[in-house]
């Protein structure tokens, strides 16, 4: 989505950084209308155990999407990576557990293969954007067909289930009254809001979606950065798929389709620009539990799953009209 | 005939006789007039989507929504000929008004609040099709009026084949072929057209374009809705070719269809691509589908094929793109 | 005495509050070539957009085409009384044909809707035919080169009867040759009894071709003059209303060891067996037109383009250099010439803008930045470049010219180069802000820094250099050194080489 060759009067920076106060503000407001809404069931355990259960995976995927988008780009492949990363962990645990591996072997083999397959996705879709200069709308279109397909081809399409118990704790389990996934999701925010705010691989990573020519002439070795971009992505899609799966109990091709948009719902929602050069995880994790309460509630409500779906894309359609008159406001008022 | 071999479209034709030639050999039924027709017909759905989404690409923007743009239309059009009784023809009236009407929708959000086409068409992709399930409970609808069952089988003219069985050229095939020459036409020989080109000649950058006159809004407005006509044309066309119609059938699909015009010659960037191409981008999807079916290979290789097969092209686009703008300074040659 | 084809009276243009253009009278004779000057933001493009019926003059003034006073003219309205503008990014659209680029405005002024290709052809040819030039018009325009780029701008411009072209600034991308082509299709015009103003700061361009030159400068109308009047520096003189003062400029230690030296580096395609040396503290000229080798040159040496044949030596030590990286290793840092685009990441920060080279020498012992120093640091350099910045976090592109360049100068010297190279460093920028970088220059090389610059402006080579270098088709031409180095001189050699380097 960047253009290669000159500062596209497109390229208009969202507010900075969306105001965290405002996002804050936002996810308040959502929390009180779903708690009136469902005054007794909303705040049952069950229910938050349950959002707590659900917004991780959703999460590490949101996660990928956004750090693509820093850079100007876009990683539609998200779902089809982390579903064949699932199958090919849940292929690999079958295969441990039949040779007769104890617990922690198989959560081993579990993520090793979950983790070697999205990363060879997550290089390859880096090394069409970043070497092969393809657009990363039709890169990662172009892998989403493919991975797709040998999703099919490995499961024809089948489901692959019953998973052992020990790996089941990973999407399932409690660890110090918290939800495991939740713990994990933590540690990942947290690991990427440092390396995006604190580390030079972050600072150069805007600077790349904002101008790659300009850092190109300061010296930052673009190729490298986008490559590692589009690795990071593919390897959160890793973890998103053992969460996933564990979950699940099971393994298919394609889970989670309605996922797409509600990742660059997130990540729209929570700040980063369409355009590239800003983004905060703070945001991001602000707009999932917002979307998250905005779900369960519906779901409390027992809204059709569909409703969901167009609420969604109405949402996104909001923000960025919002994100658009703040914009052209902001320039008005330079001129 | 230098400029011939320029031209993508040439090296598609070439790939598509070659993997003919390799089908053929293997199973010779695939080269039969019967097998040809019929081809034809069903991949004309395909067909009609993607000669809308070619505008749409030509322009430098995309649309994700049209598959469900197409359901939509669908569905309402087979609930409203159920009940009033209507013909094919007011079937394909409606479809293309409710087509017409969402992409409307379309343009003004891309247009008025300049929300970049991919993000703009996920969201109402979303919009179109949660509304419709949500409202209709997904149900397929088995009981089309006979009329449509007739009309699916109308032929220009018949053939016999052996066995017996009647083939001939679908009024289904004439109906992607009248959409193929009114997009041609439109392209080459409207102001409206060129202006699609020209637009999408400037990376995103409007400003050309309305300072050479160029009404923009309008332009915009043509583009998607003439999408959206197209996907409503199309979804009458799923319901005669199956019979049935199923909500969840179409989306889905798009990447086929995308695939189709990127093989085609149509760039993401805009300002390239014709309805040539697009017709062969679809020719070689259709081949590789039967071709499949023919040589016995299992059809989940073919999203992998699908999948391989755009990568590629892609591929040599960039390759290409960038050879073309390494060519950085024009120095003359030192003398000496 | 015949009317002028275009008088204008008084005109005065204010923009919120900003007077553009005070109370100007103007006139253009029939089938005259003239040239508008003036510093940037002097008011020439809106006087032209105000002949062009683009913007309209505040009440008082007036405009008159042959005599004819008329209330107001509007963008149509200048069209009919013959004036054509090509503005400099031309407009055109690289994805239709040559045909359709030059006819296609014509078309939907007439309403069609509808496009016959034998129409499209027709237009074309006619207007191709008013220039006397031949085009491929059934080219993509993309695949042409800008030179006919330009020239098919001019085509769709005369698809109408064109009483007047107007250009602004359309040498800017051409080579020799192709700004000679383009000076005899406007000879041609004139001929024909089309006059041609056009917007230039290339002071020799003008001499050659102008009849009269228009001066403005901060609004006001300095005076019309025949170039035989004038030359560089009383030119510049009137443009900026100041006579540059350039301090005498300091002679290296010749004894030192030379920072840089280039033996026989050439690129095939860029440049040819180029030769030369610098040493500490010198300030070494680079000028020549556009075409000639020279930012290839400096890219090569910034490691963008690099070279595949000679050598590179770095304080005597043979080095390579084939990568940005390789280049800022050895000390050697490049000042862009497209600012905006290549030197600066417009949308972000100041502060990120300045840290960007420096970033990974402020972090602390784990490797994550440390943005205490980082604050620090860019307080400092705010203060030492005296970049005027409300605060570190304002984004760049609300800063003036002249304080973008010295945030891309102060990112690249906090480096710590021996070697600078500055392209074009000064284009763009009001006469107060480039004398400071003068001073800043020639503080650097005060320290010991070896400094080149590459310029078209050969007066403030001259008078900012130790020595001006002439390149010419990829070929290191002469040098000049020492004083009493002539401006016209070193012109000569830029403007006649093509003539004399054969063999």
């Amino acid at each position: 989505m960047n253009t290669p060759m000159s500062p596209s009067p497109r390229i208009k920076p969202e507010s900075e950084y969306r105001d965290v106060l405002a996002l804050a503000g936002i996810l308040l407001f959502t929390f009180l209308v779903m708690w009136a809404l469902n005054p007794v069931r909303f705040l049952a355990v069950n229910n938050i155990k349950s959002m707590a259960f659900q917004l991780p995976e959703l999460g590490f995927l949101s996660l990928a999407m956004m750090v693509t988008m820093v850079t100007g780009g876009i990683n539609l492949s998200i779902i089809a990576t982390a579903n064949l990363a699932g199958i090919a962990a849940a292929l690999a645990m079958k295969a441990a557990e039949a040779g007769g591996a104890g617990t922690f072997g198989v959560v081993a083999v579990a993520l090793l293969a979950a983790l070697a397959v999205s990363a060879l996705i997550g290089l390859v879709n880096g090394f069409l954007v970043a070497f092969v200069e393809v657009s990363p709308i039709l890169a990662t279109l172009g892998m989403m067909t493919l991975v797709n397909g040998i999703s099919i081809l490995v499961t024809k399409g089948y489901v692959i289930s019953e998973f052992p118990e020990g790996f089941r704790f990973v999407g399932n389990g409690q660890f110090l009254g918290l939800p495991v996934p939740i713990l994990l999701f933590a540690a990942a925010a947290l690991a990427m809001g440092l390396l995006l705010s604190r580390t030079a691989f972050g600072f150069e990573l805007y600077m790349v979606g904002t101008n790659p020519t300009a850092t190109r002439f300061a010296g930052v070795n673009n190729r490298k950065i986008l490559m590692k971009t589009y690795l990071l992505s593919g390897v959160l899609c890793g973890l998103a798929a053992i969460i996933m799966i564990s979950r699940f109990n099971s393994a298919k091709s394609d889970y989670g389709a309605s996922y797409l948009l509600v990742t660059v719902l997130a990540a729209v929602l929570g700040g980063t620009s369409v355009f590239g050069g800003f983004g905060k995880v703070l945001g991001l994790i602000l707009a999932l539990v917002t979307l998250q309460l905005l779900s369960s509630g519906l779901n409390l409500l027992q809204a059709n799953a569909f409703l969901t779906r167009a609420l969604w894309g109405l949402v996104l359609i909001l923000v960025m009209v919002i994100n658009h008159m703040s914009e052209s406001r902001r320039a008005g008022a330079r001129s | 005939m230098k400029r011939l071999f320029r031209k993508s479209e040439t090296y598609l034709l070439l790939v598509i006789l070659v993997f003919s030639g390799v089908i053929t050999c293997v199973n010779p039924s695939f080269f039969s007039l019967e097998n040809l027709f019929d081809l034809l017909k069903s991949y004309s759905f395909l067909g009609i989507l993607a000669v809308g989404l070619l505008v749409v690409l030509i322009s430098g923007g995309i649309d994700m929504s049209f598959a469900a743009v197409a359901t939509v239309a669908e569905y309402l059009t087979a609930l409203a000929v159920m009940r009033w009784h209507g013909s094919i023809f007011m079937a394909f009236l409606i479809a293309s008004l409710i087509g017409i009407l969402l992409g409307v929708g379309n343009a003004l959000l891309i247009y008025r609040f300049k929300i970049p086409t991919v993000i703009a068409t996920i969201a109402t992709m979303n919009v179109f099709y949660g509304i419709l399930i949500m409202a209709t409970g997904g149900k397929w609808i088995y009981a089309l009026p006979e009329n449509f069952g007739t009309f699916a089988n109308l032929r220009l003219f018949t053939l016999v084949g052996q066995g017996g069985s009647q083939y001939g050229l679908s009024i289904i095939t004439v109906i992607w072929l009248g959409v193929i020459l009114l997009t041609a036409f439109i392209l080459r020989h409207t102001i409206t057209g060129r202006g699609i080109y020209a637009m999408g000649g400037c990376n995103a950058d409007p400003g050309p374009a309305e300072r050479a006159g160029f009404n923009v809004f309008r332009i915009h407005l043509f583009i998607y809705s003439y999408m959206g006509l197209l996907a409503g044309v199309a979804g009458v066309v799923q319901a005669l070719l199956v019979q049935t119609v199923a909500p969840n059938s179409i989306v889905g699909k798009e990447l086929n269809v995308i695939a189709a015009v990127i093989l085609g010659g149509a760039g993401i960037a805009g300002g390239t691509g014709s309805v040539t191409g697009t017709v062969l981008g679809v020719a070689l999807l259709a081949i590789l589908g039967n071709g499949l079916t023919l040589m016995k290979i299992p059809s989940y290789w073919y999203d992998i094929l699908i999948g391989g097969v755009i990568l590629v092209s892609v591929t040599l686009n960039a390759l290409q793109a960038r050879k073309k703008r390494s060519k950085v300074i024009e120095i003359e040659e030192p003398a000496a | 005495m015949a009317m002028p084809f275009l008088s204008l009276r008084g005109i005065t243009k204010s923009f919120s509050g900003v007077q553009a253009l005070k109370n100007v009278d103007f006139d253009i004779e029939d089938g005259e070539i003239h040239c508008l000057a003036g510093e940037n933001g002097c008011g020439k493009s809106t006087l032209v957009k105000i002949i062009a019926g683009a913007y309209q003059p505040d009440p008082g003034g007036s405009i008159a085409f042959s005599g004819t006073s008329l209330r107001h003219v509007s963008a149509i309205g200048a069209i009919h009384h013959g004036v054509g503008v090509i503005y400099q990014d031309l407009s055109l659209f690289p994805t239709l044909t040559v045909a359709e680029n030059i006819a296609m405005s014509q078309l939907i002024a007439q309403g069609k809707s509808l496009v016959r290709k034998r129409r499209i052809h027709d237009l074309a040819t006619r207007a191709v035919e008013r220039i006397g030039i031949k085009l491929p018009l059934d080219e993509l325009l993309g695949n042409l080169s800008m030179a006919d780029q330009q020239l098919v701008a001019i085509c769709r411009a005369f698809t109408s009867e064109v009483k007047l072209l107007i250009m602004d600034e359309p040498t800017t991308a051409l080579t020799r040759r192709e700004v000679d082509a383009l000076f005899r299709v406007i000879l041609d015009l004139k001929r024909r009894g089309t006059a041609t103003l056009f917007i230039s700061h290339k002071l020799d361009e003008v001499f050659e071709i102008a009849e009269r030159v228009t001066i403005l400068r901060d609004g006001e109308k300095i005076g019309t003059y025949q170039p035989a009047e004038l030359d560089d520096a009383s030119l510049s003189q009137l443009m900026t209303g100041m006579s540059p003062t350039y301090e005498a400029v300091e002679p290296p230690d010749p004894a030192g060891v030379p920072l840089l030296e280039i033996e026989g580096l050439s690129l095939p395609g860029n440049f040819r067996d180029i030769s030369l040396w610098l040493l500490p503290g010198e300030v070494l000229g680079i000028t020549g037109l556009l075409g000639s080798g020279r930012t290839e040159l400096a890219l090569a040496l910034f490691g963008l383009n690099p070279a595949s044949a000679g050598r590179i030596l770095r304080d005597g030590r043979p080095v390579r250099i084939r990568s940005v990286r390789d280049a800022m290793g050895h000390g050697i840092a490049y000042v862009p010439e497209n600012r905006l685009l290549q030197g600066l990441v417009l949308h972000q920060s100041v502060a990120k803008n300045l840290l960007l080279t420096v970033l990974r020498r402020l972090r602390t012992r784990f490797g994550f930045t440390d943005p205490e120093r980082q604050r620090e640091q860019v307080r400092q350099w705010i203060e030492e470049f005296k970049i005027k910045v409300p605060s570190p976090d304002a984004r760049i592109e609300t800063l003036s010219g002249g304080n973008q360049q010295r945030v891309v100068l102060a990112k690249w010297i906090a480096l710590g180069p021996k070697v600078l190279i500055l392209d074009n460093p000064t284009v763009g920028i009001d006469i107060a802000a480039k004398s400071s970088i003068h001073t800043i220059i020639r503080n650097l090389a005060g320290l010991g820094m070896g400094i080149i610059i590459i310029s078209d402006e050969v007066n403030e080579l001259v008078h900012t250099c130790n020595r001006v270098a002439v390149m010419a088709k990829g070929r290191m031409g002469p040098v000049f050194s020492g004083a009493g180095v002539s401006i016209q001189a070193i012109a000569r050699a830029v403007a006649g080489n093509h003539g004399e380097m054969a063999g």
